[in-house]
């Protein structure tokens, strides 16, 4: 993401010390040179987000250096991901995982688009998203009004929906685990839901 | 950004005008070290290096040794302590000696510069590839890579230390097992968890600062300083004869190699043979002899 | 965590990983944390070089954590509680424990009912049905309760059937020696790690306790947890900076998404769900509410009506009146079956039933059952029975994928034979939003967006609204069956198809409907003004709160969670001002028993909160903060009896305190009571899959892991991860690679009952081969991360292929850790 930038850099460096170098090598090292440029700091001239790690629970603060947001029309790119110095638990620090969360967000191959895959075929078809929506709400009514528990054989009420279930959440945050349990749940009444504590 | 320079590779006077600057040393506590890698892919994220291929070959240590991507390896050693096992973690990277053999070897002005603060840095553009700088390093240290034809290893993120941070490695480290400052004020670090260290039973733990290189940037607190060989280590390191040689009557190689194509590949040819396919993926297996005791 | 719940009345790690620096004792055991949680390992560290702290280590394998531990004990996966029996039986016969603090805090005072027993013969605890094989009465299981409702105690712990004594009788089975036949360490070197652990009795000494999966995964896994409890309550551990039982939670918001309701059984903020038979609100909230045990207990529960109206508010908005109970018959109950007994919606439960046919659709929110669940060929097989299938992710994984050939020809099925309908939806990630999570120290941290997401991927908050808003625009077009929570669902974000996390976590928070007024009359919290304090919550439907248990995150003060101040006036690493901690910033659970009967502190130096006359200084108190200490209220607020339960009255379905049970498939007959080896309460499944081995057969123990180097099954889409941990391995002791002729890198097999799972073999000296019951035993183990998709040499390898569908009775946590297997050379 960064390459050009740190490239262009380097190169501008190469050339001049290039030419330095050659006329310098015939007489001995050019004394005046008594600094060496060194590379330039890639985060020299990020955005810095402050985030948490979505990894273990420590959960470690992390800021992620972005490239690009101060352009009109260019999407920001994250360059670099950092620990939190501030942050009392890591400190700046962070583990091997942390350390490279900028390859779980720029990845090749992370799903960019939505795919499915109909009954009985081999492959993924690309769909558009107003496409899945639809057809995955008509599936959940289909089978909600079918198979939702009105009430037990003693005839007391139930509402509850298990023909449906619904796992997910601890690698999402608590408001989206909150929505999970009001729509699905409270709404639709669906009555497993899991996570991964259980596990 | 720039920073102040000490010495220079193949050139016979010092920098002039240097003020005192406080050498920089990265301190690793071995016995505090849990073999996270952090450190490993910190230094290769910041230094946008590519990840190499690597094989499953019976232990948790990444690669057999570091490579001209890769300056920053964890060696993983089982030790058998009369009876009671010890698994020892190392960081090999470049210890920037304060009498680096590298510098001293290399025939290319320019190529490798030592700064006034201590670090020792190659410098790729005015590097030859000759890899003399690998002959001179009693560490063995420096790595070629044949595809650019250049010799690469730890630059103690000069970059990021120039601007007061930390190098990567060491900002990264969970445990706080590598810790970055003034010599004299890792030294006493080092020197109080040596005695805390004695105190709890390990009597021959030390701090591994050889004196044969002049001292190093990298100083490591080692539980069993009398077999520094248990983490791969030499036991008394000093810059080889042959290197000396260079700084003064064959000085002139160096100065010819940045003329000419011709030497380079003259140079190249003595130090490592015919060309090797640059795409050959070394098997990390063929390299560890005894790979069980290095689990 | 139902282990915790139950024994101190909160799930979740007690003090915090800034705290361990606190420790002068620090046991990792059924968890590896420099491994797992490396940076909250750096505390321990801390401890180390800043206070000469002991690590003890005791696990089936020489880990990363025993690396740099002053003592390690390697011992048999699943013998924990051998183990801990044996330290609290050391802690009891040699007078090394905390006496005060145990009459204090613990129920050790308090009578068991005459009806209890244990058959320390037969391995069973009173109500055991023989015939059945089930425990069908475990009403013994109580305190010998008077007639004024509260239990019997004797102060003084002398009585015969106080707590105290039965417990200290009931773990004098647990001497070195036993210990050393069932677990496989030597006596000698158990009892050097006992005086270390039990060095922390006294007041001016504090020991922790980190845990993680590696106490969870077994079928007896929170009895295990149980008696880590109770040793530290008799140690005095629990509520002191520097103590604690400190679970340490494997993802980034398994604590929020458990506060938040994420499991069939409870709501959010741990209500338990309305169950079936509970017809009105009134007798939902009478069955939910305990009653108190104990005279002056807080007995914080009693306040649940509040909670459970100010949350229907929530979810039902103007729909819920007080005519129609706040919405509570909108909501769905717990079906019960035919035996009685409340239907199971746990994770392994909703695995069974998809594979019965049970289950229709099925929504993953990212993640990944195929991979991360039990016994992956039968959860395969499952999801091919399913009508449709939903995978919100970041990458392509094994369950979206789990019709591929590869995939289905480990249950023998083909692409052709699945009928279901499958929908990848490409999710965003963690920094492609915002919103908060709760980590392991019940930190609730706010994040923000730094990149929008890549391509078409969406916020999972963008795809829950617009499925539920389409199906609710369905049921207004088409109608439909029992539309009524749908159409009366609180959804009044100013962006219905996106809702701003700001305004859910308000919600969450929760707000007044109309002015709040205290007794006298007065108004304490305006109409519209967010809600600061718990018992700010009416049940008359004039406040909404989505949990109550974070009230105080998002006040009028703004959203706490964002708070970034590292100002840390205890210096003991609290950070009161850094984000917010649930419950009402506590930084450290059950903080009362940091200070002693007249509310000073154990240890001057170690302040947790203290009595200054009039109220309670330091941390947030866990108490009453102007009730003087003899006010007697009791230290665990969320329990009836304000004590923390060493005997465990009726919570677990497996007894009332810890017995050992060897795994559902052990090498060995328990030792202790071959009768019933395994733990009586566990109920088997009964699908094809779920096969059992018996030591003849797969002689070898197994236990499975996380590697520092890989997040589960994420990072294996992370070259640099994949260049750290490459491909699969199984860690093989060198006694028992030589008698298979299996060298350092060959290709091995490991097969279970269930199937089968080769990589390389990495040929070890950190497990060693062990002498159990007189027998040699040998353990390999393997860490999980691989399988079908990802970069890199990925070769099928699901760890899970080979582990049982076996859970615990009262988690249903399955059995991950030390179950059977042969192993050969490939």
């Amino acid at each position: 993401m960064n390459q050009p930038l740190v490239r262009l850099t380097r190169r501008e460096f190469l050339r001049t010390g290039t030419i330095g170098a050659a006329t310098v090598s015939a007489l001995g090292f050019d004394l005046t040179a008594a600094y060496a440029q060194v590379r330039e700091l890639k985060i020299a001239r990020t955005t810095e987000t402050r985030s948490t790690c979505p990894y273990c629970s420590v959960s470690c603060g992390v800021i992620i250096h972005t490239l690009g947001d101060r352009s009109r029309n260019v999407r920001p790119a994250v360059v670099h991901v950092e620990g939190d110095p501030d942050h009392p638990i890591n400190q700046g620090t962070l583990c091997p995982k942390g350390i490279t969360l900028k390859q779980n967000i720029v990845n090749d191959r992370r799903l960019t688009k939505v795919k499915y895959r109909a009954p009985g075929s081999r492959v993924w078809e690309e769909k558009p998203w107003d496409w899945a929506i639809d057809r995955i709400a008509r599936l959940v009514k289909d089978t909600r009004d079918r198979r939702l528990r009105i009430e037990d054989a003693r005839g007391r009420a139930l509402h509850a929906l298990t023909a449906v279930g619904v796992i997910g959440g601890c690698t999402d945050t608590n408001e989206v685990n909150y929505l999970l349990v009001k729509a699905f749940r409270a709404g639709l009444g669906v009555v497993p839901i899991e996570q991964q504590a259980r596990i | 950004m720039s920073l102040e320079l000490l010495r220079i590779s193949a050139s016979g006077s010092p920098a002039p005008g240097v003020r005192s600057v406080p050498a920089v040393t990265k301190l690793v506590d071995t016995t505090t070290c849990i073999g996270c890698k952090a450190c490993e892919v910190a230094c290769q994220e910041w230094n946008d290096l590519p990840p190499e291929p690597t094989t499953q070959t019976g232990t948790y240590q990444t690669l057999p040794d570091l490579t001209a991507n890769f300056w920053n390896l964890i060696t993983f050693n089982e030790h058998d302590d009369s009876g009671t096992l010890r698994w020892l973690m190392r960081k090999d990277q470049c210890m920037h000696c304060s009498e680096p053999g590298c510098l001293i070897a290399c025939p290319a002005p320019g190529a490798i510069v030592q700064y006034a603060n201590g670090i020792v840095d190659f410098q790729q553009d005015h590097c030859i590839g000759c890899g003399y700088c690998v002959t001179g390093c009693p560490f063995d240290v420096p790595k070629f890579n044949p595809r650019t034809r250049r010799v690469y290893k730890c630059t103690l993120c000069v970059d990021r230390v120039s601007v007061g941070l930390q190098p990567a490695c060491v900002k990264a480290c969970p445990t706080s097992c590598l810790q970055f400052g003034t010599k004299e004020a890792m030294l006493e670090i080092a020197n109080r968890r040596v005695e805390q260290l004695k105190a709890s039973g390990f009597a021959r733990a030390a701090v591994y600062d050889p004196p044969g290189v002049g001292g190093t940037g990298v100083v490591t607190v080692l539980a069993f300083a009398d077999q520094p060989e248990l983490y791969g280590l030499p036991r008394d390191p000093t810059v080889p004869m042959a290197v000396s040689f260079w700084k003064g009557p064959l000085k002139w190689i160096g100065n010819l190699a940045m003329l000419g194509g011709l030497a380079v590949a003259a140079i190249h040819y003595v130090r490592f043979g015919r060309k090797e396919d640059p795409d050959q993926i070394p098997n990390p297996k063929d390299q560890i002899p005894n790979s069980t005791t290095r689990l | 965590m139902a282990s915790l719940a139950a024994t101190f009345g909160r799930g979740a790690m007690t003090n915090g990983w800034t705290d361990i620096r606190n420790a002068d004792v620090v046991l990792a055991m059924g968890g590896n944390p420099a491994e797992n949680h490396p940076v909250g390992f750096r505390f321990v560290m801390e401890a180390k070089r800043n206070r000469n702290a002991t690590l003890v280590c005791v696990d089936p394998r020489f880990n990363r954590t025993a690396a740099v531990a002053d003592r390690f004990v390697q011992i048999r996966a699943g013998t924990d509680i051998a183990f801990l029996g044996g330290l609290i039986n050391y802690a009891l016969t040699h007078n090394r424990f905390h006496q005060e603090y145990v009459r204090l805090f613990t129920n050790a005072p308090l009578l068991v009912s005459e009806r209890y027993a244990f058959d320390s013969a037969r391995g069973v605890f009173s109500g055991w049905d023989a015939e059945r094989r089930a425990y069908t009465d475990i009403s013994s299981w109580t305190y010998d309760i008077g007639p004024d409702g509260y239990a019997r105690t004797d102060p003084t712990l002398q009585h015969p059937r106080s707590v105290f004594q039965v417990m200290r009788q009931f773990y004098a089975r647990y001497t070195p020696e036993e210990v050393s036949r069932i677990c496989g360490c030597s006596a000698d070197d158990f009892v050097k790690v006992a005086d270390v652990i039990t060095s922390t009795y006294t007041p001016d000494r504090a020991g922790t306790i980190m845990y993680a999966l590696g106490w969870t995964h077994h079928s007896h896994s929170v009895q295990l947890i149980h008696a880590a409890a109770m040793l530290q309550l008799l140690l005095g551990n629990i509520g002191r900076p520097g103590g604690g039982l400190n679970a340490l939670r494997g993802h980034a918001n398994i604590q929020g998404g458990t506060d938040c309701g994420m499991a069939y059984h409870n709501l959010p903020g741990y209500i338990p769900v309305p169950k079936v038979g509970d017809e009105t609100l009134n007798a939902f909230v009478t069955a939910a509410t305990p009653r108190a045990l104990r005279p002056n207990s807080t007995n914080f529960w009693s306040n649940t009506d509040r909670f459970v109206v100010s949350q229907l508010k929530a979810f039902y908005g103007a729909a819920a009146t007080r005519q129609n109970e706040f919405g509570y018959r909108l909501h769905p109950r717990l079906p019960q079956s035919d035996g009685g007994a409340y239907e199971n919606w746990s994770w392994a439960y909703i695995f069974d039933a998809m594979h019965d046919g049970g289950l229709e659709g099925f929504f993953s929110f990212g993640m990944n059952p195929v991979s991360n669940g039990p016994n992956s060929r039968k959860a395969i097989a499952g999801l091919s029975k399913l009508k449709w299938l939903v995978v919100a992710e970041n990458f392509e994984q094994e369950t979206a994928a789990f019709w591929r050939d590869d995939i289905l020809s480990l249950v023998d099925l083909t692409p052709e034979d699945v009928q279901t309908e499958v929908f990848m939806l490409p999710a965003a990630n963690f920094a492609e939003k915002d919103g908060s999570f709760v980590n392991s120290a019940r930190w609730i941290q706010w994040k923000w967006k730094a990149v929008d997401p890549p391509g078409d991927a969406k916020p999972d908050q963008e795809i829950v609204a617009r499925i539920f808003l389409k199906v609710r625009e369905l049921y207004e077009q088409e109608g439909g069956t029992f539309p009524d929570p749908i159409r009366g669902l609180n959804w009044w974000y100013s962006n219905p198809t996106s809702p701003s996390l700001e305004e859910v976590s308000r919600e969450i928070n929760g707000w007044a409907l109309e002015d709040v007024r205290d007794a006298s009359g007065a108004v304490v919290v305006g109409r519209g003004r967010q809600l600061s304090r718990f018992l700010d919550t009416r049940a008359d439907g004039s406040t909404l709160s989505g949990n109550w248990l974070y009230i105080g995150m998002f006040t009028d003060q703004g959203n706490l969670a964002q708070r970034r101040s590292t100002a840390d006036p205890s210096g003991l690493g609290r950070y009161p001002e850094w984000t917010f901690s649930w419950p009402a910033n506590r930084r450290i659970l059950y903080n009362r028993c940091s200070a002693d009967g007249d509310g000073r502190p154990w240890d001057a130096t170690r302040v947790g909160i203290a009595w200054n006359g009039e109220r309670w200084v330091g941390d947030t108190p866990d108490y009453t903060v102007d009730s003087a200490p003899g006010a007697d209220l009791g230290a665990f607020i969320m329990l009836p009896e304000g004590v923390a339960r060493l005997f465990v009255p009726g919570q677990f379905a497996d007894g009332p305190w810890s017995e050992h049970y060897e795994p559902v498939e052990s090498p060995v007959a328990n030792p202790l009571h071959p009768e019933h080896s395994s733990n009586p309460a566990v109920r088997p499944f009964g699908s094809p899959f779920d096969t059992l081995g018996t030591a003849e057969e797969y002689p070898i123990v197994c236990t499975t892991y996380r590697l520092t180097e890989h997040f589960h099954y994420w990072t294996k889409n992370n070259p640099y991860a994949v260049q750290l941990q490459p491909e699969f391995f199984v860690e093989i002791p060198e006694e028992l690679a030589r008698e298979k002729g299996i060298a350092n890198g060959d290709q091995v097999r490991v097969t279970s009952a269930r199937g089968s799972i080769e990589g390389k073999a990495m040929v070890t000296r950190r497990i060693k081969p062990m002498q159990i019951d007189g027998r040699q035993v040998y353990q390999i183990g393997f860490p999980i991360h691989w399988g079908f998709l990802g970069r890199g040499a990925q070769r099928g390898s699901l760890a899970n292929l080979v582990t049982p569908t076996v859970v615990d009775p009262n988690s249903f946590a399955p059995e991950y850790k030390g179950f059977l297997v042969r192993l050969e050379k490939v």
